[in-house]
């Protein structure tokens, strides 16, 4: 099939005559078409007050003649000129028609910003104060739910809780395992290296014993758990939000705090001291395979570790795990239910769940060790 | 210009199960070309569920279905891709993306198979949402605009490369009477200009007598077909009266069913 070049002429006239616009050529995929920005100029000069089509010799085509032919279209419009549609094939007419049946729309609504008004620090400013606020909004409302569950009036399923368990608790664990198996190792060659120099590698049982049950247990196991339970309490919740099933749940006259967050947190407020204990058996355990590698025997180690085991180590382990927990449940727990609605949104929950919470964890640990130290425990 | 008689789509011996639930069986019927295509039947009969098989989003358990002559269910990811561009589709929920913009929405397919420049592109893009009255809402995300608007933008996309074959899944769903209407208008009218060949899943049989040529009836209980041809014809004549029971409930002053 032979492929003409597309063109367009127009041959002007002096007002009163039809101008007339000559299409040629087939105007298909494959061909440079013309623009309708070289038409323009044309158009605007012309004192004609109609334009008629010319199409004897228009071949094959495709949308982008119709683009253009709006534009052209357009164009007339506005400059009061009649357009005589007539001569092009009777679908290409009926497409023009349906294309402008609808006048367009202008958009109106906020002006446009400027560069200086993005990185613009009191606006910056106020949005974080917002954000601070509603933070302590959400979690004056979880309080406020926990306290109804403990009154006997609060909406919570103990179905879903058992739920959450399961999935935060024993479908944790393979990652719990590796994880922590693996910082009780990394603490011990970092102690041993550091140790060996004074000749007092056996220390590396308390050091290690330690700083798992102090610090490092709870908080890989934390950490892991944001990524993991904290995200998907936010996915879960935002595609709920998404599907109008939360609109649902107010409706009905339940509250989404009680009946969606209370369950996430409780189920993570018990999961987590449970899943530090486990992990922090399995970082001294990593402890004890590294030193056993350095000559120290399993049963030196474990005497050592014995003497540096101490309530005070565990006890401020767990009440880290609680407090973590905590504050995992509800980072993730807001990002999901304050979610936008749309896929990207869901998304974006997901991400500012994790973020928000190692945040938290960060800060909240930093807090605990200096109140530790200041109490001297 | 276009053949009368050609066949665009056949199904053959048909059967869509999940597992051991059969959902549809022997189903054997041709779409031909300019037809509008409608799948009919009560709630829960498979009719999306054949919608996605013949789009190949669901594998059948048994038969094919021909695109042209050439087996779409055996045919390789590859040659499947090359058919589907052919194809302008509309989902239950409009399938938009929620993260681009309309102008972004109707310019990728644009991008992936013309090699139109980025200013053609943007002419063809503003066309394509004239044609469905959305001219000027190029900047907006599909969370800013209406439901309605949002169902046109999607046939705004579906129609992008200026598809041989429409497939629209409850193209009116949702919208009030006068939009579903409009909508249906505008495909048909729209499908008359491009002359494509429609195939819809709708139970809104006031559109379904307005624009269908064609269609099938799929039964939930015998879990088959159990007539096929012009909609007002098998509400008039079907042999079935399940069927012609179906198509005349809810219009006006057919056939007034006994009393209950």
């Amino acid at each position: 099939m032979k492929v003409d070049s597309p063109r367009f002429e127009l041959h002007d006239a002096d007002s009163g005559e039809p101008a007339i616009l000559e299409l040629s050529g087939d105007w298909v995929q494959g061909q440079t078409l013309p623009r309708f920005a070289m038409l323009r100029p044309q158009l605007t000069d012309t004192r004609a007050t109609q334009l008629s089509l010319d199409t004897d010799n228009l071949g094959e085509w495709d949308s982008r003649l119709m683009a253009f032919l709006l534009q052209c279209r357009n164009c007339c419009d506005q400059q009061d000129i009649k357009f005589d549609a007539s001569a092009l094939p009777d679908s290409a007419q009926r497409l023009l028609h349906i294309a402008t049946t609808v006048p367009r729309h202008q958009r109106q609504g906020e002006p446009p910003r400027h560069w200086w008004q993005i990185g613009n620090p009191l606006a910056l400013l106020r949005k974080t104060g917002r954000n601070v606020v509603q933070s302590v909004a959400f979690f004056g409302a979880v309080c406020i739910a926990l306290g109804r569950l403990l009154g006997g009036r609060a909406n919570t399923r103990f179905v879903d809780f058992w739920h959450f368990c399961y999935q935060t608790g024993p479908n944790a664990f393979a990652i719990i395992s590796l994880t922590s198996l693996l910082v009780g190792m990394i603490l011990a060659y970092l102690g041993a290296a550091q140790l060996q120099q004074f000749g007092a590698e056996i220390y590396v049982a308390d050091l290690v014993v330690i700083g798992v049950l102090r610090e490092m247990g709870v908080l890989m196991t934390a950490v892991v758990i944001a990524g993991r339970t904290g995200a998907a309490y936010a996915a879960q919740l935002g595609t709920m939000q998404a599907n109008e099933e939360i609109d649902a749940i107010i409706t009905m006259g339940i509250s989404p705090i009680e009946f969606l967050v209370t369950p996430r947190i409780l189920a993570l407020l018990v999961m987590m001291p449970l899943l530090t204990i486990y992990a922090n058996l399995l970082g001294i355990l990593g402890g004890a395979l590294v030193s056993a590698g350095m000559g120290i025997s399993m049963l030196q180690y474990a005497g050592h570790a014995s003497d540096a085991v101490s309530l005070t180590h565990i006890g401020i382990g767990l009440t880290k795990s609680v407090v973590f927990g905590a504050l995992i449940a509800i980072a993730g727990c807001r990002a999901g239910i304050q979610s936008g609605r749309d896929s990207a949104a869901v998304g974006q929950a997901a991400t500012q769940a994790v973020v928000t919470s190692l945040i938290y964890l960060i800060v909240a640990d930093a807090a605990i060790n200096i109140l530790c130290q200041q109490l001297d425990i | 210009m276009t053949d009368d008689t050609a066949v665009d789509i056949e199904v053959r011996d048909l059967t869509m199960a999940f597992g051991a639930n059969v959902v549809q069986r022997d189903l054997n019927f041709d779409i031909k070309r300019g037809d509008i295509f409608v799948i009919i039947g009560g709630s829960g009969c498979g009719k999306s569920t054949l919608l996605k098989h013949m789009l190949g989003l669901i594998e059948p358990a048994r038969g094919e279905i021909l695109y042209r002559g050439e087996s779409f269910t055996r045919a390789t990811n590859a040659e499947r891709d090359v058919m589907r561009r052919r194809w302008g589709i509309t989902y239950q929920s409009g399938g938009l993306f929620g993260a681009m913009t309309l102008a972004q929405n109707i310019s990728l397919p644009l991008q992936l198979y013309t090699d139109y420049t980025a200013a053609e592109i943007r002419d063809v893009v503003d066309y394509k949402l004239s044609l469905v009255g959305l001219g000027g809402f190029e900047g907006y995300f599909p969370a800013e605009i209406s439901g309605g608007m949002e169902k046109r933008a999607a046939l705004a996309r579906a129609i992008a490369l200026d598809p041989d074959i429409l497939f629209f899944d409850e193209p009116s769903a949702g919208l009030d009477p006068i939009s579903s209407r409009l909508l249906d208008e505008l495909i048909a009218q729209l499908k008359e200009s491009i002359g494509a060949t429609v195939v819809m899943v709708s139970h809104e049989l006031a559109s379904i007598f307005e624009i269908a040529t064609n269609s099938v009836y799929l039964d939930a209980d015998s879990h088959t077909m159990l007539d096929y041809g012009d909609p007002r014809m098998l509400r008039d004549h079907s042999e079935q009266p399940i069927v012609r029971q179906f198509l005349s409930r809810s219009t006006e002053h057919q056939e007034e069913p006994a009393n209950e």
